[in-house]
């Protein structure tokens, strides 16, 4: 089947005008709750929908039919009818000049051989019809650059760069739910459903060549034709970097096999090569699969495995450093003239090894000035940040207990709050400045999100890690692509 | 791919196909007795300790079933060994000979191989060899054809990097020598859409570089 036409691909992501086929009056249903999605977040395009009886939907005069949508005035066709009714539903629209259909509708591929046969049916007039038939069995399509939030789940998450395609559609929901908590935003996101005519890698294709996505992620289980899914993603990661999560690796199992070779050729062997010629990113987990994403959007790639370490305590540095050590990167030797700068702005007491640790020897420009001084050394490939938000920690217990704001709380509280900011945002425009990966981690990035520090590195656009260990792996996971970009003189 | 639908070619006939791709093997001879044996050692080197193996299609499960006999040395006991293996035989091992190879010396061992699978069509597959290679499981695959760059990403990917330094008085291995292996493997697979599956298992590692000690090419019947 070709992929999609770009005229098609545009009236599924940044449709004129968008029509919801079976809007319902319950809000408990899919076609209510369709439209209000789409309504709630003031997509930027004209909204239409039908609903047999007529009435009025949230305040929308639902039409009894698609024959009375005005000429040319939408493009995509959201489908919430049941599936006995697409095929008119379709030939309608597309008189009309929709060129796209997302299709929620269950009773296809996923419901037995009647099901099978419906499938194909539907996909062979969406091509007569000139049509992109996304689904069917499918939760929605999410555009940020539309404001178009067409789909039957929630969270509709800010934008960005990170283009989402699932097979499964509740993980298109997971990422999404990440992207609201991180800050790092999407830029398209597309639950492809049964996938019957416009497949994952039909998607990733698309978000390649997509000015408004920089990183693809994708969830799959099954692959169709293993070897064409390998060329396809072949291409995409070496345009942009694609984080693939994979599920149901361990199901295939070991064959049966005369020979060690094939005794050894598991499924899951198999892809994780593939993956690897291929250039993708293979997280263990949907967070790793998110983090990584959001590193990809937000962090230049590193020009190597040289990690150096920055804490304002000790035993985060030696974990960290272990983590640095699992993942393949490497803890840099700190340079002489390196340890030399960073006397000049401490104490004796520091660490003077890398994990560079400040051992609360740090006044009010320390973490600033050391932090630039290592990130612009010509020995150091990325940094990892650590300790960012203790003092606001402080500083909450201060502020809401019975001595605040007397006792000269009040000026402390803002000093360590406003501090932390400070950090944030060294840190960000460091980054920016050397062109190194600068990656801040706390748990308080989630114990306490409203925290000034985690706060502020949001604010930068940037994650701020739950772990250190977090910030490592996606840290190893943007050296590796980087290194397999440079290896291949890409 | 069922078993009925493919069959193994012998050890000495995978050998000549894996050599013709580029894959370094010994110096061997095939002979149908014991007096041919003595004479072939002798042609591979007159005191060099050699090894005698069972040759044929239907052999299988050489080193459990005693099928392999190493560090020979002189006529006397290159005959005896090559009477016991053909003695040996059985009516499944179809029809056999004594296969001779000079008896080489390295500790560490890799297995090398290609098979093909039903999502993704053939993969070259490189790893930790010898008897343990399967419990071990520490292997590398990618899709066939691979690039000089994958092959070295393959050695890369393997757990048991420590293994491909200096060991034990031994050089580290030639890594270079070992991506030639797996780029000849790659192109066989390519040219032979008729091969199913390829073993070399032990991929033995001499003086830092491999050679092919053991090796099972399965072709379709």
């Amino acid at each position: 089947m070709t992929p999609p036409s770009a005229e098609q691909w545009q009236a599924l992501f940044e449709p004129r005008g968008v029509v919801v086929a079976g809007a319902s009056t319950h809000p408990g249903k899919f076609g209510f709750v369709a439209l209000h999605n789409i309504l709630r977040h003031d997509y930027s395009g004209a909204v239409f929908a039908t609903n047999r009886e007529g009435g009025d939907i949230l305040g929308h005069r639902a039409l009894t039919s698609v024959e009375d949508l005005p000429e040319g005035s939408v493009d995509l066709v959201f489908v919430c009818t049941p599936a006995a009714a697409n095929p008119e539903l379709l030939k309608a629209c597309a008189a009309k000049g929709v060129r796209a259909a997302f299709v929620t509708s269950a009773g296809y591929g996923e419901a037995g051989e009647e099901g099978r046969a419906a499938e194909r049916a539907l996909v062979e007039l969406a091509s007569e019809l000139g049509m992109l038939l996304a689904g069917p069995n499918g939760q929605g399509v999410v555009s940020t650059p539309a404001s178009l939030c067409a789909q039957i789940v929630a969270p509709y998450p800010p934008p960005g760069g990170i283009a989402i395609v699932s097979q499964s559609g509740n993980f298109v929901s997971s990422f999404q739910n990440y992207a609201v908590q991180t800050g790092v935003g999407v830029s398209r996101a597309v639950s492809a459903g049964n996938a019957a005519a416009v497949t994952v890698p039909d998607f990733l294709e698309y978000f390649s060549e997509d000015d408004e996505t920089t990183v693809a992620l994708a969830y799959v289980e099954g692959v169709t034709d293993g070897r064409a899914f390998f060329e396809r993603i072949h291409g995409v990661a070496r345009r942009k970097p694609l984080v693939l999560l994979k599920g149901g690796v361990t199901t295939g199992g070991q064959r049966a096999a005369a020979s060690h070779t094939g005794a050894l050729a598991s499924d899951e062997r198999i892809f994780d090569g593939m993956c690897r010629q291929a250039g993708a990113t293979r997280p263990a987990n949907v967070e790793e699969a998110f983090e990584a994403a959001a590193t990809f959007a937000t962090q230049p790639l590193p020009r190597g495995p040289r990690v150096a370490v920055l804490t304002t305590a000790g035993g985060w540095g030696v974990v960290t450093a272990d983590a640095v050590a699992r993942a393949g990167l490497e803890l840099l030797r700190l340079p002489d003239d390196l340890r030399a700068a960073i006397d000049g702005k401490l104490p004796p007491r520091w660490s003077r090894n890398n994990p560079v640790d400040l051992a609360g020897a740090e006044t009010r420009d320390t973490i600033p000035e050391v932090m630039e001084l290592i990130a612009s050394h010509d020995a150091v490939d990325a940094v990892v940040y650590l300790g960012i938000g203790i003092q606001s920690n402080q500083a909450r217990l201060m502020r809401t207990g019975p001595f605040y704001p007397d006792h000269g709380l009040e000026r402390i509280v803002a000093y360590h709050e406003r501090q932390d900011e400070r950090f944030a945002h060294a840190a960000a425009d460091i980054s920016e400045a050397t062109g190194k990966p600068i990656l801040t981690a706390t748990e308080l990035a989630v114990a306490d999100p409203e925290n000034a520090g985690p706060r502020a590195v949001r604010a930068t656009g940037r994650v701020c890690y739950a772990s250190s260990n977090r910030a490592v792996t996606a840290l190893a996971h943007l050296y590796r692509y980087a290194r397999f970009r440079r290896r291949r003189g890409l | 791919m069922t078993r009925a639908d493919t069959r193994t070619l012998s050890e000495h006939e995978s050998k000549r196909v894996l050599a013709g791709a580029g894959v370094p093997v010994l110096d061997e001879r095939v002979v149908d007795t014991p007096d041919d044996a003595a004479r072939a050692a002798r042609e591979l080197g007159a005191d060099a300790p050699v090894v005698v193996k069972l040759c044929g299609e239907g052999v299988a499960h050489k080193t459990e079933r005693g099928l392999v006999r190493l560090g020979l040395r002189g006529d006397d006991d290159v005959r005896a060994a090559s009477r016991a293996v053909l003695d040996a035989a059985t009516p499944d091992d179809g029809d056999v000979s004594v296969l001779l190879a000079p008896m080489v010396r390295g500790s560490r061992e890799l297995i090398a191989g290609v098979a093909r699978d039903p999502q993704f069509g053939a993969c070259v597959m490189v790893g930790i060899g010898g008897v343990l290679a399967e419990a071990l499981a520490d292997v590398a695959f990618r899709l066939v054809p691979i690039e000089r760059v994958d092959a070295e990403e393959m050695l890369d990917d393997l757990g048991t990097q420590a293994l491909f330094g200096p060991v034990r008085g031994e050089p580290a291995v030639d890594r270079g020598a070992v991506v030639d292996v797996l780029l000849a493997l790659s192109g066989l697979a390519d040219a032979r859409p008729d091969i199913t599956s390829v073993d070399v298992n032990p991929l033995v590692v001499v003086d830092g570089r491999p050679i092919a000690v053991d090796a099972l090419v399965e072709v379709r019947a």
